[in-house]
């Protein structure tokens, strides 16, 4: 269970998140979505521990972040960042397999490239093992990314997924895919699974809880088929009430 | 999850290719030594070194002067092979080589200035000053480098080769003024830095930068793994588990201390560290386990060619080996970046 208590962090004098209050649970996966800019990124930072909030404090099964070491951690949870350029020609095996440096000292270099070719297979990208990362296309290279994420965590039970939009380049065969093997994992393996997310669609069908982060607050926490809807929407992400509803409304009936 | 059935695993490139890729270059890097210990202004016949049947002329020669130039040559280029390949590395780009964005300038300035201020120092103590000289000048360039290219929030390429030509036009002033103040002797060792070349090779020069540049590149192999992860991202390489700080730490002090070593022998010799690492990813893959070594090998073989040419091909006069080395690799920097833009490498 990751757990956080009145996160403030600033840059400058610019306040990006105030006060902010969340849970998030094993065996569940969590949406937090906001408009542009409302500082979704800069939270799920605090979080993975990137950041060190201002004020406040994350704890992860109930000890401070800040107190786990670096290898501890690197094998309690896994983040997949919004893409990143890699301009060397490693082959999308080798990109996986570097998931598996928390595990490089103690497992033999033939079964942390087993898993690496697993963790290939679930995301339907092994047939691109051999190709060098950065002449795949946007998509291929969020699968490969999210494989070697996967690897990173592949034997814990209770360890904990971060992703940032990690359906943005995806076609909705991927998109269904990717999101549907997060639940199955989130299930099996008791995952916390928090989701950064722009897709509100995607949202209300795959997570359980969301969270909605508007100008630096928070809000919600509850079911995602309580919270996504036509009232609510409209007024985070300052839509025209007719607007929301119409693309909000009746489609999400159950 | 049907998928699952067609994994199978496979012996790694690296396993199958490493030790065969660096047997191979050793015995090349074993050959062109020959090759260049026995041709020169005097000729020394590999037959004659293996039966001890030299001249005393020949004996003279090959102890004093052509051993030590040959071991210089193997050293340097190794040096400055995998500091280019390290950068690279610390950098996420394939363009840093240490010549081109000024680290190598910065350090050729601290080592005028030590030259000029200090007068004439020679022998072992001279050379280790002046290592230490041109290692501060390397390492005040890297962090410059560091926070300019950062000024945008993430790190930027473009900034980084634009501090790099604000540092090597500053450099060059500094360089350029203390020409101006010195005297004859110190002009013509002043040329000789800037223009790069290994016809100072003596027995101390060698034993001084090879115990700053063995340990250096020891240490640079040693953490090949992490800078693997860290060209994923920082933040990436942090998840996984990397003290990212120490590695970039580690990694910017063993490349100045190279560098440095390098350039308070031979003065500025560019374009090793661009090109070798290039080839050797084009060829053995870009996993810096098998990288630096290899690339360690090849910057020996190259410099040790092109110091052989610059040292034969207008006897009895002697070509700075470093206008030959730009002369190759100025070209091959225009084609690399020409291959950027076609989007080979997605920046």
């Amino acid at each position: 269970m990751i757990t956080a208590e009145n996160i403030t962090y600033s840059i400058g004098s610019h306040r990006i998140l105030a006060n902010i209050c969340a849970t998030f649970n094993p065996g569940r996966v969590t949406a937090i979505l906001g408009p542009n800019g409302a500082g979704k990124s800069t939270f799920l930072k605090c979080l993975t521990g990137a950041l060190k909030p201002d004020e406040g404090s994350v704890t992860v099964d109930g000890r401070d972040l800040h107190q786990y070491s670096l290898t501890e951690l690197s094998r309690r949870r896994a983040v997949l960042s919004q893409a990143n350029p890699i301009s060397f020609p490693f082959t999308a095996h080798e990109i996986v397999v570097m998931g598996r440096n928390p595990y490089s000292l103690e497992k033999t270099t033939a079964s942390n490239a087993e898993i690496a070719d697993e963790a290939l297979a679930l995301v339907d990208a092994w047939h691109l093992r051999d190709r060098a990362f950065p002449t795949l296309s946007g998509g291929e290279q969020q699968r490969v990314q999210f494989a070697r994420v996967i690897s990173q965590i592949w034997e814990q039970e209770g360890a904990s997924l971060f992703l940032d939009e990690p359906t943005s380049a995806l076609d909705l065969k991927h998109q269904h895919q990717l999101l549907e093997l997060v639940q199955i994992l989130s299930t099996e393996k008791n995952l916390t699974v928090v989701i950064v997310m722009h897709d509100l669609n995607l949202a209300y069908y795959s997570t359980d809880h969301c969270y909605f982060i508007k100008d630096g607050g928070i809000q919600g926490g509850e079911d995602s088929k309580d919270l996504i809807k036509a009232d609510i929407i409209s007024e985070i992400f300052d839509l025209p009430k007719e607007y929301a509803a119409m693309r909000f409304g009746g489609q999400f009936a159950d | 999850m049907s998928l699952l059935e067609r994994t199978v695993p496979m012996p790694s490139f690296l396993k199958q290719v490493r030790i065969p890729a660096l047997l191979l270059l050793g015995l090349l890097l074993l050959g062109v030594a020959a090759v260049a210990t026995s041709i020169g202004a005097v000729s020394i016949p590999l037959t004659g070194i293996i039966g001890a049947d030299l001249t005393d002329q020949q004996m003279a020669v090959l102890s004093s002067i052509r051993l030590p130039r040959v071991l210089l040559a193997i050293i340097v280029g190794s040096a400055l092979a995998v500091s280019g390949a390290a950068m690279q590395g610390l950098f996420r780009n394939p363009l840093a080589d240490p010549g081109l964005i000024g680290i190598a300038t910065s350090a050729a300035l601290a080592v005028a200035i030590v030259i000029v201020l200090a007068g004439p120092i020679t022998g072992y103590f001279g050379l280790y000053a002046m290592s230490i000289a041109a290692f501060v000048g390397a390492l005040v360039a890297c962090f410059v480098i560091f926070r300019f290219a950062k000024l945008t929030g993430t790190f930027s390429v473009t900034y980084m080769l634009l501090t790099g030509i604000a540092i090597n036009a500053m450099s060059a002033a500094g360089v350029g003024f203390l020409t101006f103040l010195s005297d004859d002797q110190q002009l013509r060792t002043l040329t000789f830095w800037t223009m790069g070349s290994l016809g100072g090779a003596l027995w101390v020069s060698v034993i001084v930068v090879t115990t700053i540049i063995v340990p250096s590149g020891l240490i640079l192999i040693r953490n090949a793994r992490e800078l693997n992860v860290l060209l994923l991202g920082e933040n990436e390489a942090q998840y996984l588990g990397v003290d990212v700080e120490r590695l970039k730490r580690t990694i910017v002090i063993c490349t100045a201390l190279s560098v440095g070593a390098a350039i308070s022998v031979s003065g500025i010799i560019g374009f090793i560290g661009l090109v070798v690492p290039h080839l050797v990813r084009l060829t053995l893959g870009p996993d810096h386990r098998l990288l630096i070594p290899a690339s360690a090998f090849l910057g020996a073989i190259m410099l040790l060619l092109a110091d052989t040419v610059a040292r034969t091909i207008v006897v009895p006069a002697e070509m700075p080996v470093g206008i030959l080395t730009s002369m190759i690799g100025g070209p091959f920097f225009l084609w690399l970046l020409i291959k950027q833009y076609s989007g080979r490498f997605g920046l």
